[in-house]
């Protein structure tokens, strides 16, 4: 029960309900975005937003910094170790 | 809507009407106007092609009937013109037994028997014989098509996993796992929006292309149901040598990809309708490969592996980290999983 | 695809192996370190990638218990088929359930025997397919740890609020702390330290494991599923024990808030409460495991609409399903293993489950080793 998997919020599909439709490498889904939506970030905002995505749920917003963050560790590390 | 009925099978006029609206005028060949109860070939003309005869069958029961990229008469016609093909046949004559569901639209019927006429006549193939029956409801599901194949082998050609050798190189012709995803996605039950076409077509054309080329190749298969790791498994056993894999070399659409990814599915197990694997010497690899890529149909060729000593019966993948795993032998059909 | 390519480079694994093998060699334990990886998705992403044989001798991965299809009890299974053959019900289940053998077969073998069984991407799906079809009982087999919780809860009251009635769910939903704390519990296991479920924590949070490093003194580390993370997170792992300390560290940062995710919390605390005992295959039975409905929503409960056997059913004699969840033994040390329990015909479900740790070594794992 662990397979997630990243994707794009490319459209919202129904505000009031908290649908949307996702993407990876162009393959669409209906998805739930409930688990996304807070108050500082409403339905309309997540259009764009790269998602963690579970049985046609959005579950977290992946943060952009910290994949940065992580692939950059790895990176210095390789510059690091001999 | 007119609909297949149970009198149309029971061999009366009914019956008769039903061929020749549907088949006949479709299929359209001398051989079958005559409507004989068998097609009449004299030896002559097969033994202009070759020395042996290639025979094969096959049946096709697909859901849905009708699919981005094809539909089971397109299939139904590739599917056994394929596994001539494979073994160095020229394709010449198929024929075709339906069995069809009680309360079938004609429509659909007659779309999938001129799908069919198409398929044959873009592959220069003729259908000259056929029989058709009609079950009650629920006894089938919708159509199901039997076709088998006859085509002839030049004296020149040898193909078998006995001339398999360590050093060869494992080449397919394009991108994998199309027709499966095709497939899955078109079902509907798994609600996903997937721009993939099944990849459904007759390979004949780029084995001669394939073999001009490269003369001694050793051996084909078409990669159909199980996907390549089915294949790869299957000549494996049969050469008794290991076949090792490179992950990164793998072709995959990038659609097929992210279905693949949501779904948790390994794509070289998905079917493929119009994939070949070709085990070909090292020293002609090269050749092979600038052949299939100036076909239509081998415009992705690549080189996925080689057969080795190591391991014999089994097939190792060199994954894109580095690692190794087996790629085993599908059990069952391989499910969508959330795990 | 983003998100994914970049965590599956080459190069970074091979610096991430280096990394290990240097904190391995100033460790220089004695007898190889025990990292548990508990997820089940881990261990399948491990065999994938060939991880295991990339790691030096002296860091062993054990595959614990966090696969819930693995850990399904033969009775439940039993229950499950008993409610799809009720006539007029359709059963809606993920894939990854249909070939868990109950006493009397699977699913897979009630579907052939005409039981209306589907198979479903979301539980989303299944409610759709009560919409569809009024007039039949529709019933989704829920099942997962706190990952896939949420998504059944929100999908139950929807069906809540669009006042669908012939919608139901049999709940399997069971949660990763006690399992955690059964394992840490067990005499004979010497865990050194975890490879913590990535999902399960995107929705719970990291709060839940601090006892691991406070109570039992163990390293934790939230990783996600792509090989670097995997080969990181057991990195850091490593720099734990070689340092002397036992802390919970979030290794999937870019997914996993320290908080978990608020929504899937209330849509949980919403619907659910805890069983006070749920039966773990193989690990027997451990106190407030396993969540059911609460009774605001008895009529989405299948356990409460359709009756059961609930016959507790034992394990086959020869089945080690369970040493092999709890990490006692490996795979190829059961007795059955590849002999009378094979992919074609599984005894227990760790050889069914696509993530069971049996059906990973025999399908993945180089029979060279």
């Amino acid at each position: 029960m662990c397979l997630g998997i990243p994707a794009q919020i490319v459209r919202i599909d129904d505000a009031e309900r908290m649908l949307a439709t996702a993407e990876v490498g162009g393959v669409r889904r209906q998805v739930n975005i409930i688990c996304i939506v807070d108050d500082n970030h409403p339905v309309e905002a997540c259009v764009g937003d790269w998602v963690l995505l579970h049985v046609g749920f959005a579950m977290s917003r992946i943060d952009e910094a910290e994949a940065e963050a992580t692939l950059r560790i790895l990176t210095e590390l390789g510059e690091m170790t001999p | 809507m007119k609909t297949v009925t149970l009198s149309h099978g029971g061999g009366g006029k009914a019956m008769k009407d039903l061929i020749g609206a549907v088949f006949v005028s479709a299929f359209d060949n001398p051989l079958l106007a005559t409507l004989d109860d068998q097609a009449r070939v004299p030896i002559g003309v097969l033994a202009q092609h070759g020395d042996r005869l290639a025979f094969t069958t096959d049946s096709f029961v697909v859901d849905p009937l009708e699919f981005p990229g094809g539909d089971i008469g397109k299939l139904a016609v590739c599917g056994t013109i394929n596994d001539l093909a494979v073994g160095g046949a020229v394709p010449l004559y198929l024929s075709c037994a339906a069995i069809i569901e009680e309360g079938l639209p004609f429509d659909m019927l007659g779309r999938m028997a001129r799908s069919m006429a198409a398929a044959a006549r873009g592959a220069g193939v003729q259908i000259v014989t056929g029989d058709t029956k009609v079950v009650q409801r629920g006894a089938c599901d919708k159509l199901f098509l039997t076709t088998t194949g006859i085509g002839v082998i030049r004296a020149d050609v040898m193909l078998g996993t006995q001339y398999v050798r360590p050093g060869d190189a494992v080449l397919v012709n394009g991108v994998l796992g199309d027709h499966g995803a095709a497939i899955l996605a078109a079902r509907g039950d798994l609600a996903l929006d997937a721009p993939i076409d099944s990849d459904c077509a007759a390979l004949h054309g780029l084995v001669e292309t394939l073999l001009a080329a490269a003369p001694n190749t050793r051996f084909m298969r078409d990669a159909t149901r199980g996907g390549v790791a089915t294949v790869l498994n299957e000549i494996a056993l049969a050469a008794r040598c290991g076949i090792e894999l490179n992950e990164t070399a793998v072709p995959l659409r990038e659609a097929v990809k992210g279905f693949c990814e949501i779904l948790g599915l390994d794509p070289l197990y998905l079917a493929n309708e119009g994939r070949l694997v070709a085990v070909v010497p090292p020293d002609e690899v090269q050749r092979a490969l600038a052949a299939m890529r100036q076909h239509p149909l081998g415009t992705g060729a690549c080189r996925i592996g080689q057969i080795v000593e190591r391991r014999p019966g089994q097939v190792v993948m060199h994954t894109v980290l580095g690692g190794q795993r087996i790629v085993d032998m599908l059990v069952g059909d391989q499910l969508p999983r959330i795990c | 695809m983003k998100y994914i390519d970049e965590f599956r480079d080459r190069d970074k694994a091979a610096v991430l192996l280096r990394a290990i093998e240097g904190v391995a060699d100033e460790i220089r334990p004695e007898k190889p370190l025990q990292i548990m990886e508990v997820c089940g998705g881990h261990t399948h992403a491990i065999f994938r990638y060939g991880i295991e044989a990339m790691l030096p001798d002296a860091v062993e991965l054990v595959h614990g218990p966090g696969c819930p299809v693995c850990v399904l009890p033969l009775g439940r299974v039993d229950d499950c088929i008993a409610i799809a053959t009720q006539p007029g019900t359709i059963l809606a289940t993920f894939g990854d359930a249909m070939r868990v053998p109950g006493s009397r077969g699977s699913l897979m073998q009630a579907k052939a025997h005409g039981a209306d069984i589907r198979m479903v991407y979301s539980p989303t799906d299944a409610l759709e397919i009560a919409r569809k079809n009024p007039e039949r009982e529709v019933v989704f087999f829920g099942l997962g740890f706190e990952t896939t919780m949420p998504s059944t809860a929100l999908t139950v009251l929807e069906a809540e609020r669009d006042r669908i009635t012939n919608f139901s769910v049999f709940c399997n939903h069971i949660t990763i702390v006690p399992t955690l704390k059964a394992i840490l519990d067990s005499p004979d296991l010497r865990i050194d330290g975890f490879v913590g479920p990535g999902h399960v924590s995107m929705v719970i949070g990291m709060a839940p494991y601090d006892f691991i490093a406070r109570q039992y003194r163990r390293p934790l580390v939230v990783s996600g599923f792509e090989p670097l993370d995997l080969l990181q997170s057991v990195l850091m792992v490593l720099r734990q024990i070689a340092d002397g300390r036992a802390e919970i560290e979030n290794q999937y940062a870019r997914v996993v808030a320290s908080g978990g995710n608020a929504a899937a919390q209330r849509a949980i605390d919403a619907v659910y409460e805890p069983r006070e005992h749920f039966e773990w295959r193989g690990l027997g039975s451990i106190d407030e495991s396993g969540v059911r409905f609460r009774d605001a929503y008895a009529s989405f409960d299948a356990e409460r609409r359709f009756a059961v056997p609930g016959v507790r059913v034992t394990d086959p004699a020869a089945c080690q399903c369970g040493a092999v969840l709890k990490g006692t033994l490996k795979p190829h040390q059961c007795k059955v293993f590849g002999t009378s329990c094979t992919p074609e015909m599984p005894m227990g479900a760790l050889m069914v489950s696509s993530e069971g740790a049996c059906a990973a070594y025999y399908r993945y794992a180089t029979k060279a080793t």
